[in-house]
């Protein structure tokens, strides 16, 4: 898996939880290094050694731990850049939703070597909708349902959102859009801020 | 493109155009402004230019010399670089079409590669892009590759932090492949705490100083790495030789305590040391002094002691006409 969402993990369990508790995920998990780098690469069973880790030392249930990881991704404000290029790809949350599909091209547009997960929007109607979430991290629809509350949050879109379990398309997540300007949303200026 | 008129076209409402194209100009066959996209607009500070003349308000860099609708038309089809005249900094591009019938020119404009300033300059939303526009992945592009690099950047800087402190701890002389002072200390501390009675020697070259200034720093580098082989191939192998200073050596013997055995070595080393070597083709003449004390005449044994009073010898050494070897002196 590739640094940066090694190194996104690893922030949210430092600032969440304290650098000591980071310590011993990393210890627990074996990693053999202190931090992970951005901008490297790692095996793809140490990003689940972490997350096992994380659950076990917090006493959590791992999809629990993944949810907030992927709240923790787009509302934190250290991770500003995550939220504002999610943000780029809709002027409202259904638009947002579209543009999940090109969440990989997206990536590979920034770093070639970027893998995100793979995700599949269905349905017919307006205000339903089903995600197919693909990626080597088991339960990585844990981390999108948690990613897709904060950034309806983001958008003032009011959902529910439920992990409907795994199919063969990869892990699937329901939307149901119930209002889609529920509150005022935070705002998204496309210029960069100084700086 | 090849010129001629269409004798047909299609129609379409000013809204439906402006949604296609939010930067279009509608001209009419005089050259005034008949229509006007609402992104366009924004740029001209909501002054929708309608009655106003083209070139009055806009100029075309390039191609040069197009300055009226005649030129205009000539260019049907080729790409424009135009800019404000009232705002010279903000530069288009832009196409322009006839209109069927002689009814004027159509001009469609985007803002190229500048996009990013213009949408901080001006406030613009995605809604301010005709859904086509690949605007929006252009800005997604730059504050991707900006989050990036402060990424690589801040790598860069762990790394060269990781460079320092792995040449801070390391034990090797870089330029001989000797070990360093820090090696030594490590290893006379490792010798002490094993109870290991040993030798030490202090050595400085004569007239180095005298190479690298005739014969340049790379003379007295070829210097030192000679006498380094010298060195290693008159010690043992578990010796430690260390390069401390410039033309500084120190040799540690494990084992080795009896002067007239020490005194041999390190005539030896001094006796190698005094032949010419040579640097393209130059001689380089130096020549080595050596001070020398044992484990076994100190109770308990310091290092420091040991380094001083072996300095001392060495001195003595120098005094006494260089190139020679002295025992420290007992007392």
């Amino acid at each position: 898996m590739h640094g940066l969402v090694n190194r996104s993990i690893q922030v949210f369990l430092r600032d969440t939880y304290g650098a000591a508790l980071w310590t011993d995920v990393a210890q627990t998990a074996g990693l053999g290094f202190d931090n992970f780098e951005a901008m490297l690469s790692y095996d793809d069973r140490l990003t689940d050694a972490v997350i096992g880790a994380a659950a076990r030392l917090l006493d959590r249930p791992r999809e629990a731990v993944l949810e907030d990881l992927g709240t923790f991704l787009v509302s934190h404000p250290n991770l500003e850049s995550l939220r504002r290029l999610l943000r780029f790809g809709g002027v409202t949350f259904v638009d947002f939703l579209h543009s999940l599909d090109d969440l990989p091209g997206r990536g590979r547009l920034a770093l070639a070597d970027l893998d995100l997960p793979l995700l599949e929007l269905q349905g017919e109607a307006t205000d339903r909708f089903t995600l197919a979430c693909r990626a080597p991290l088991p339960g990585i629809g844990h981390v999108i349902v948690g990613l897709l509350r904060a950034m309806a949050d983001d958008y003032g879109a009011l959902v529910l959102l439920e992990h409907e379990g795994s199919g063969l398309a990869g892990e699937v997540v329901s939307i149901h859009l119930l209002e889609s300007q529920f509150a005022a949303g935070r705002r998204f200026d496309l210029a960069v801020r100084a700086g | 493109m090849d010129g001629t008129m269409p004798d047909t076209g299609i129609r379409i409402e000013a809204a439906a155009l402006a949604r296609l194209m939010p930067m279009h100009l509608c001209l009419s066959a005089d050259g005034m402004v008949t229509g006007c996209g609402p992104t366009l607009g924004k740029l001209l500070d909501g002054q929708v230019p309608l009655g106003k003349c083209f070139f009055a308000l806009f100029e075309v860099r390039r191609p040069a010399g197009v300055g009226d609708l005649a030129a205009l038309v000539s260019r049907a089809g080729q790409r424009l670089h135009v800019q404000l005249r009232a705002k010279p900094g903000t530069g288009f591009r832009g196409v322009a079409v006839p209109l069927v019938a002689g009814e004027g020119v159509l001009i469609n404009l985007s803002f190229g590669i500048s996009v990013a300033d213009a949408v901080r300059d001006h406030a613009l939303t995605d809604a301010d892009f005709a859904p086509t526009d690949l605007a929006m992945e252009l800005l997604y592009l730059v504050e991707a590759k900006t989050a990036v690099m402060k990424e690589l950047r801040d790598l860069n800087r762990r790394l060269e932090g990781a460079k320092t402190a792995a040449e801070e701890q390391a034990l090797t002389d870089m330029l001989t492949g000797l070990r360093n002072r820090r090696a030594l200390d490590l290893a006379l501390a490792q010798v002490i705490v094993r109870g290991t009675a040993f030798g030490l020697m202090h050595m400085d070259l004569d007239y180095f100083k005298a190479v690298n200034d005739t014969l340049g720093h790379a003379a007295g580098d070829h210097v030192l790495r000679e006498v380094a082989r010298v060195l290693r191939a008159q010690t043992r192998g578990g010796d430690t030789v260390a390069r401390v200073g410039g033309d500084e050596f120190v040799i540690v013997l494990p084992g080795l305590v009896e002067a007239g055995a020490l005194g041999a070595i390190a005539g030896r080393i001094i006796a190698q040391l005094d032949q010419p070597m040579t640097f393209e083709g130059q001689f380089c003449r130096i020549s080595a002094s050596i001070g020398m004390t044992v484990s076994t005449a100190y109770d308990p044994v310091r290092p420091d002691r040991m380094l001083s009073d072996a300095d001392e010898a060495l001195y003595e050494a120098k005094r006494a006409g260089r190139g020679r070897a002295v025992f420290r002196s007992v007392g």
